[in-house]
């Protein structure tokens, strides 16, 4: 059952339309909230008029900051550094506007028609001041005694001065990477309710971190934590953007205690990207000191990352990983990245899908290519030179992130990049790109590698009960952002109690049901989760076994758990049913300390992540014309460690690389001089279609299975989008002929033309030598 | 605010005597009025397709119609697709081929592609393609939404023949 690509558990309702997304959520005499939003990218509020909005009829009533007063600023859920907590963003405006978007009043009325109505209403009156739109910028005031450079990670080992002076040679690169976000098809949803019977606070349409959050509202509104519980879903896509806590959330709980009726709020699309997380917008100025055999002596990275207007619940975590990840599947002697988190007037920031990486991964990979260049080798030898070998795992890299050391804790990364250049038959590529090339066609290939991080601890409960009916339920404070974690769930429950896979229930995202959990990003949910719940059912299925060898009064070790029946291995023997066994136990017989007859808990604890990786080619061919760039084909190579449900893997994967392919070509939110976001529809903000992915090919391995889970797992959200933009700039490159042409994401058009100019200019010049 | 027009509202056979404005959307009166909340919205203004669904044999963005438009129509939704409980072709094949992860773009993506198919039952890939971009899937990266149309298309030709 583990290792089979079963059909999902969650694909039935949501194939007949009966999900229940957060806008599918409703309570009779519910409220429609509308946020009115600021107008100006920096600007000091003179005044909020909400006379005209509040004597709208079907207007219940109309919050500005006044109303707001007790509540804190939202606070840092990962990556708290110190010093961050001035730069925190409270749930309505109230002396200054620091983005367009920004929430200043809240309008809660009968529908939400009437709600827009009254929002439009709303009259602000500002004084604009001077706005801030480059990150690498010298820093400016944010606040009296503040200034935007909000803090800088720093990370390193080894003596790097000494390095750079030994190297036979420097090379330096500038490259930048867009401000892209996940922009998931559901946007944002948040419902409350207010139970006055209960003392009870209920916030439905959670995802992510309910746990985490319910924690937060309940203090930011003074309750008790057992008085607030979060409720999730279907979640409509997720990739790092949703169920982080944002105003809007804490605004509909504080409005349903004080107004005393449900209320609803349904982002639209325009708020929604102008108003959830951005995130990637980086500028890196790196170096590497490289030997004359093209091997890294040290790198030296100094980046600055775009936050946007406020830190929000991921703190320094964006920064903090890129700093710690760059070096990727390389040795590298000594190291040295300053990261500087810097306060814009966008936006704010937070992650995305392989958050960290997919800028890293484009720095780094564009260095190797850069460093082969310089060398005169082959940009495939320049990195079998550099890869940690297989033989030196695990592989401390004396650094560390998300409070755990960073050690790759397995990886066979030159065999990977064996087995993706042998499936893609790179040498026959290498000569047919070669031959149209030659015929006046711009085409190329790349090649980028990667290590991921995934399973993130510290820790994950399950617990797993036996119902009567034989069904089981296996309860985690994991949440599901559509990625199939039920059924992965539920096919390690099966396989390792001995049950149908069907036949397992999984809770998830209810804060109710189980005291603690932490979630689902990371990549963290099948191998928290999924070992928690190893261990749960191996536990149970023990306890099962002890109890029907009393009953059935047969040697324990001649029976047998297969398929939901208890079966004697002695032939004939009697057999008894899961749930039958359950009935028996809950009626009184041996106690296993469960008064539900049948159940068993466990926690998985870690203090390591896993290191999963991989290996990205991607063909590619330039029109001249009008700057666009084909994918030919894209080869995704990545070791899993152990795949519970291949065909899952490969939709994780699958969908990453579309979402990355969006980062390398398409979108980018973009800011006119005045700060005003110019991205605010699907129209602006171009991300792929069918017609743009291509079949994407995947060898899926599992060769190097994680050391620090029995299962061997290791996580898969994020490797699919991981090297995209590296790997594609790298085939951009060698189509127009010009190495290390591409130094920013995404490649549109008009940067793709612009560099194909300069090219033209500088050969009518003079004939030149590629440089790098 | 305007004035609130009495209309009917046709879906999947059954008639929703509704009492909506006459800027309200199809797909606000569809999921609020006549709570057939199958039918998603996602953007709002015509570019993801999650809220498409089959008016009069065509499929339509129903959040760039408004409801008086769709009076006396026969409107076809996600929740008409299976018969008795036995899934359609098409959710047949998505399961199948894991076209859907989060599943909110799920039901567009159905109701496009059932109104095609039911035009043009053999439909080649490249007009096929032309027809899937214009909805947006953010989980899947389409290529298994394209292999479980051709094979539904492939199924629904074979039981029509």
């Amino acid at each position: 059952m583990i290792g089979r690509s079963l059909e999902r558990l969650e694909d039935r309702p949501l194939l007949l339309g009966r999900g229940r997304f957060a806008a599918d959520v409703s309570f009779g005499g519910q409220l429609a909230m509308r946020v009115v939003r600021s107008a100006h990218a920096h600007a000091k509020l003179l005044n909020i008029d909400v006379n005209a909005a509040r004597a709208l009829p079907g207007v219940h009533a109309v919050w500005t900051a006044a109303d707001t007063r007790g509540i804190p600023p939202i606070d840092v859920r990962l990556t708290l550094r110190a010093g961050l907590k001035p730069y925190r963003q409270s749930v309505l405006a109230s002396a200054e506007v620091r983005y367009v978007g920004e929430p200043i009043a809240a309008v809660f009325a009968e529908d939400a028609y009437v709600a827009e109505d009254a929002a439009e209403l709303v009259r602000v009156e500002v004084e604009d001041l001077p706005v801030v739109l480059d990150a690498a910028a010298q820093p400016s005031e944010f606040a009296p005694g503040l200034t935007t450079a909000a803090t800088s990670v720093r990370k390193g080992y080894g003596d790097i001065d000494a390095a750079f002076a030994a190297a036979h040679a420097v090379v330096a690169l500038e490259l930048a990477i867009g401000r892209h976000s996940a922009v998931p098809i559901e946007t944002r949803g948040a419902i409350a309710r207010y139970d006055v019977v209960r003392d009870m606070l209920e916030l439905y349409g959670a995802a992510k971190v309910p746990h985490w959050n319910r924690d937060q509202i309940a203090r930011m509104l003074g309750r008790d934590p057992s008085s607030v519980q979060l409720y999730e879903g279907h979640v409509g896509g997720g990739f790092g953007v949703r169920g982080e806590l944002y105003p809007e959330d804490v605004l509909v709980c504080a409005a349903a205690l004080r107004l005393r009726r449900p209320v609803k709020w349904i982002e639209d699309r325009r708020e929604h990207l102008i108003a959830a997380n951005h995130s990637r917008e980086q500028l890196h100025r790196v170096r590497a000191a490289i030997a004359r055999d093209g091997r890294i002596l040290a790198l030296d990275d100094e980046f600055f990352h775009d936050q946007g207007a406020y830190i929000r619940t991921h703190g320094a975590t964006v920064p903090d990983l890129a700093a710690a990840m760059l070096g990727g599947p390389y040795r590298v002697p000594a190291y040295r990245v300053e990261g500087h988190l810097r306060l814009t007037n966008k936006t704010p920031a937070g992650t995305y899908r392989a958050p960290g990486r997919f800028e890293t991964t484009f720095v780094r990979e564009r260095l190797l290519d850069a460093i082969a260049c310089r060398i005169g080798i082959d940009r495939i030898e320049v990195r079998r030179r550099n890869l940690i070998a297989c033989t030196e795992m695990p592989y401390p890299r004396a650094l560390e992130t998300l409070g755990t050391p960073v050690v790759l804790d397995s990886g066979d990364y030159a065999g990977l990049l064996d087995a993706a250049l042998a499936h893609i038959g790179w040498q026959a590529l290498a000569a047919r790109l070669t031959a149209r090339r030659a015929a006046g066609e711009m085409v190329g290939a790349g090649v980028a590698m990667f290590v991921e991080k995934s399973g993130l601890g510290p820790f994950e409960d399950v617990e797993i009960t036996v119902d009567l009916d034989g069904e089981v339920e296996v309860v985690t404070g994991a949440a599901s952002l559509g990625q199939g974690i039920e059924t992965a769930i539920a096919q390690i429950c099966g396989a390792t109690l001995g049950v149908d896979y069907r036949t397992v229930r999984v809770i998830h995202g209810q804060t109710d049901r189980i005291a603690r959990g932490l979630g689902a990003f990371a990549s963290r949910a099948t191998v928290m989760t999924g070992e928690a719940t190893r261990l749960a059912a191996e536990k149970l299925r023990a306890m099962a076994l002890q109890a029907a060898a009393a009953l059935m009064q047969q040697p324990l070790a001649t029976l047998d758990l297969a398929d939901g029946l208890i079966v004697s291995t002695a032939q004939p023997g009697p057999s008894m049913k899961l749930g039958a066994l359950a009935g028996a136990l809950r009626a009184g017989g041996p106690s296993l300390g469960c008064p539900e007859g049948l159940c068993a808990r466990a926690s998985f604890h870690t203090d390591h992540m896993t290191y999963p990786y991989g290996v990205h080619i991607a063909v590619a061919r330039v029109d001249p014309e009008t700057g666009e760039v084909v994918l030919e084909r894209f080869l995704l190579a990545y070791d899993v460690g152990r795949a519970v449900n291949p065909r899952l893997v490969e939709g994780q994967l699958a969908g990453g690389f579309a979402q990355g392919l969006g980062g390398a070509l398409l979108e980018e939110f973009c800011y006119d001089p005045r700060g005003e976001p110019v991205t605010v529809t699907l129209a602006d903000y171009l991300m792929p279609t069918a017609r743009e992915v291509p079949m994407l090919e995947i060898v899926l391995t599992q060769d190097a299975p994680s050391p620090l889970n029995p299962l061997g797992l290791k996580g898969a959200g994020e490797g699919g989008a991981n090297a995209v933009g590296a790997a594609i700039a790298a085939a951009i490159d060698e189509a127009i002929g010009r190495p290390g042409a591409v130094t920013r994401l995404p490649v549109t058009p008009q940067r793709l033309k612009a560099i194909l100019a300069a090219i033209a200019h500088e050969s009518q010049a003079a004939v030149k030598e590629p440089s790098c | 605010m305007t004035d609130r027009l009495a209309l009917s509202l046709t879906i999947n056979g059954r008639d929703y005597p509704i009492w909506v404005e006459p800027r309200r959307t199809l797909a606000d009166a569809i999921r609020d009025d006549c709570g057939q909340t199958g039918t998603h919205v996602g953007c709002e203004h015509g570019v993801c397709g999650a809220c498409t669904v089959i008016v009069d044999g065509e499929p339509v963005r129903s959040c760039l119609m408004f409801a008086v438009q769709a009076a006396g129509r026969s409107i076809r939704t996600v929740e008409g697709l299976a018969q008795g409980g036995v899934l359609h072709p098409l959710q047949r094949a998505f399961m199948a081929h894991h076209g859907l992860q989060c599943g909110f773009c799920t039901p567009g993506f159905l109701m496009l592609i059932v109104g095609v198919l039911e035009r043009e039952p053999d439909i080649e890939l490249d007009p096929l393609l032309d027809v899937l971009a214009s909805n947006l899937c953010r989980c899947t990266g389409y290529q298994n939404i394209i292999k479980a149309v051709r094979a539904a298309a492939a199924e629904m030709r074979s039981t029509r023949s």
